[in-house]
């Protein structure tokens, strides 16, 4: 579903992402790990559209289409969610008018009506028992106020809502407590699919205990610099990054030579 | 004396008598101190202090009518006026031009102890209350109040006597219409004795984009102690309407005044508001809110002193402006010596959507004692990137995102209206201005609440 072909980005002219390489299928998990600094929210907003990075180079195609080519929104539409680091607080507009809105563009999108008024409270119920998200969240303004789990798993809320064929993950873990990180990674497994798949971005092996990747890459300087099975995650949180950083460098100084 | 106010000298004049005639004498005693004020009067322009986008000079040399012989305004109110509040049950008044016109439906569940009238009304109690506080707070040195006090015929009282409570809502409908330039000059006065309590919702309407009209307006507001009041002015006017507001506010002890000015569709607008405390104990909540584009512009002026210790202001105002739209905000707060234990809070916060669109913004606290709670504060600014590229991720387009957040951040002001059917009414009023054309009415698609108010007048 998703083929990024040596894709280079930069914020403020400074390059990032370095030449990425990524392929996902129907129905996979990757996890993407690496140390601070190694570009990995960069991809994520790069995929999710943010205007503010630039892409200087390479390809991205979702489903057959140019990824690169579409406005967030269209991206959205597409199948496309990612679920944020620091989930955004919109002070004034209700999660519940923000969710109707979003609903709405997408069936629009789709050439549908918007969702009567019944049946969309009833799906905003339903969704809210895949994260036991508080009904009284819903009627506030869009994370104004959430407490870092509830943020979380506001954004896993509204995946679930979208339905999306491809998740991105960006460090969902951070700032849970273990009972919030449970019920968010129980919620993301429970969304999982044949149909679908998830990019889990983080920086800890704990995440993974919950959700199991198939593949477990590692960008460190802007680029994939390992590909490996679950294990790979067991080995980092057992040596740390430096090995990972050592063995690049060494290639580099090898490659100079 | 300068050109622009002579042509107004002139005018009264020539025709003082008329001018006195369909007047009382409460507001004829006061016209030749105005004219005095004037001859020496220098309008503020362009650049002086205070006075960032609007000339006085400049607007008012303009060739304006007045109605001084009361012509009768060949005026449809049922066209020109379509905008109901939904579920809001009022009281409705309506003043055609500066003229005062009863509704059938006026006086319709007013309690005993509450008048409102023309300032012209012959009966005791207006009398008795006119002379008492016609004129007593609005100052002859500001211009706009000058001119106003020297050309006004007519106007609003509304009186509510000594622990009188109403429920429902006053609502003030102004009407500008008129097939010539014309200058409205119209006056209320609003008393409210000891522990009396009401809302007031004034609303300019003008639905005419061919004429220049320009709407004088001066407000008097008495509270007593331990009154309440709540009072909305909300303007809905064309983009070659002026108007050029001074409202004067006095609180007694204990009083709680709320004063919210919506401007959703002008053409220059001046907004000035000086509120004094002069009981411990009193209230005041000041704010406001603009929504400018094209080549409107709001000014915004407030001048709040506290005389007084243990008295209490929160004043907010916010803008939203694109296009080209200008806007200022001037703000004073003034602590006197031996206010003690006072507690004012000032906030300006605009969000400016365009290149070419301006804001200035002087927020300003004097305070000369030490025992007090005070802070000031501005903020200009564009949307937030972030919070935009967050909605659009979750597939809500730039546009309708951009819609949203301005009508968010509004959203506090709107928050503090305490009716709730008015402040559904503006929510979606706001909602309609974001996403509509130039005018009030013809970008109105939900007609519903049109036509609604049985219209015939009687003056």
């Amino acid at each position: 579903m998703l083929k990024v072909n040596n894709l280079r980005a930069e914020i403020n002219g400074k390059e990032i992402l370095k030449g990425i390489n990524l392929e996902v299928r129907p129905g996979e998990v990757h996890a993407i790990m690496g140390p601070n600094g190694s570009g990995k929210s960069t991809l994520s907003m790069v995929l999710a559209g943010n205007p503010s990075y630039d892409v200087t180079g390479g390809s991205v195609e979702f489903y057959g289409k140019d990824l690169l080519a579409m406005s967030p929104e269209v991206r959205s539409h597409e199948g496309l969610f990612l679920g944020f680091q620091y989930p955004v607080e919109i002070p004034g507009v209700s999660m519940v008018n923000f969710m109707r809105a979003a609903v709405n563009a997408k069936r629009k999108y789709f050439g549908m009506e918007p969702m009567s008024a019944s049946e969309f409270l009833k799906m905003m119920r339903e969704k809210r028992s895949v994260v036991e998200l508080d009904n009284k969240l819903a009627s506030r303004s869009v994370n104004e106020g959430f407490s870092g789990g509830e943020k979380k798993r506001n954004e896993i809320f509204q995946m679930a809502v979208l339905e999306p064929r491809l998740s991105i993950l960006d460090e969902t873990d951070s700032g849970l407590d273990i009972d919030a990180l449970r019920i968010v990674a129980e919620g993301v497994n429970k969304l999982k699919s044949a149909d679908n798949a998830t990019i889990v971005i983080t920086h800890y092996q704990r995440l993974l205990d919950y959700i199991k990747p198939d593949i477990v890459h590692i960008l460190y300087k802007g680029r994939i610099v390992k590909t490996a099975g679950p294990e790979l995650a067991l080995e980092l949180e057992e040596r740390g990054y430096d090995w990972i950083k050592e063995e690049v460098e060494r290639k580099d100084a090898e490659q100079r030579r | 004396m300068e050109e622009s106010i002579r042509q107004y000298i002139e005018l009264y004049e020539h025709h003082r008598d008329a001018l006195c005639s369909h007047s009382i004498p409460a507001m004829n005693a006061l016209r030749e101190q105005a004219a005095g004020h004037l001859r020496h009067a220098r309008l503020p322009r362009l650049g002086s202090e205070n006075y960032e986008i609007t000339s006085l000079s400049e607007l008012l040399g303009k060739d304006y009518g007045v109605n001084i012989n009361r012509l009768p305004m060949d005026v449809n109110p049922a066209e020109s006026f379509r905008c109901g509040v939904p579920r809001l049950s009022t009281s409705l008044f309506l003043t055609i031009n500066d003229r005062f016109a009863l509704t059938p439906i006026s006086t319709n569940g007013l309690p005993a102890g509450v008048t409102v009238c023309s300032l012209n009304s012959q009966g005791a109690v207006p009398s008795e209350i006119i002379g008492r506080y016609y004129g007593g707070l609005a100052s002859l040195d500001n211009p706009i109040a000058a001119l106003n006090t020297l050309l006004a015929q007519d106007g609003i009282l509304i009186h509510v006597a000594r622990g009188t409570k109403v429920d429902k809502t006053i609502q003030l409908v102004n009407i500008l219409q008129s097939a010539v330039p014309l200058m409205a000059v119209r006056r209320v006065l609003i008393v409210l004795e000891e522990n009396a309590e009401v809302n007031i919702l004034a609303c300019d309407h003008t639905q005419n984009n061919t004429v220049d009209m320009m709407n004088l307006q001066v407000v008097e507001i008495y509270a007593g102690a331990g009154s309440r009041l709540e009072y909305y002015e909300m303007e809905e006017s064309s983009v070659r309407s002026v108007r050029l507001s001074a409202l004067y506010a006095e609180q007694s002890a204990d009083s709680h005044v709320t004063i919210n000015g919506i401007t959703l569709y002008n053409g220059v607008t001046r907004n000035e508001y000086y509120c004094r405390f002069t009981g411990k104990g009193a209230e005041l909540s000041l704010c406001g809110m603009g929504i400018e584009d094209g080549e409107r512009r709001l000014d915004t002026y407030s001048h709040v002193e506290h005389t007084v210790g243990y008295c209490h202001t929160d004043e907010l105002f916010k803008y939203v402006l694109d296009d080209s739209s200008r806007g200022a905000f001037t703000g004073l707060v003034r602590v006197d010596e031996g206010a003690v234990k006072t507690e004012a809070y000032q906030s300006n916060r605009n969000i400016v959507g365009s290149g070419e669109a301006r804001m200035y913004s002087k927020p300003q606290l004097e305070i000369y004692n030490d025992d007090v709670k005070c802070s000031h504060g501005t903020a200009i600014g564009r949307l937030d990137e972030m919070q935009l590229f967050y909605m659009r991720s979750r597939g809500l387009a730039e546009e309708e995102a951009k819609l949203l957040l301005k009508q968010a951040f509004l959203s506090d002001v709107i928050e503090k209206v305490r009716l709730s059917h008015l402040r559904e009414r503006l929510t979606y009023l706001v909602e309609r201005r974001f996403a509509g054309g130039e005018d009030a009415c013809l970008s109105c698609k939900g007609q519903e609440s049109c036509g609604e108010v049985d219209m015939n007048i009687e003056y």
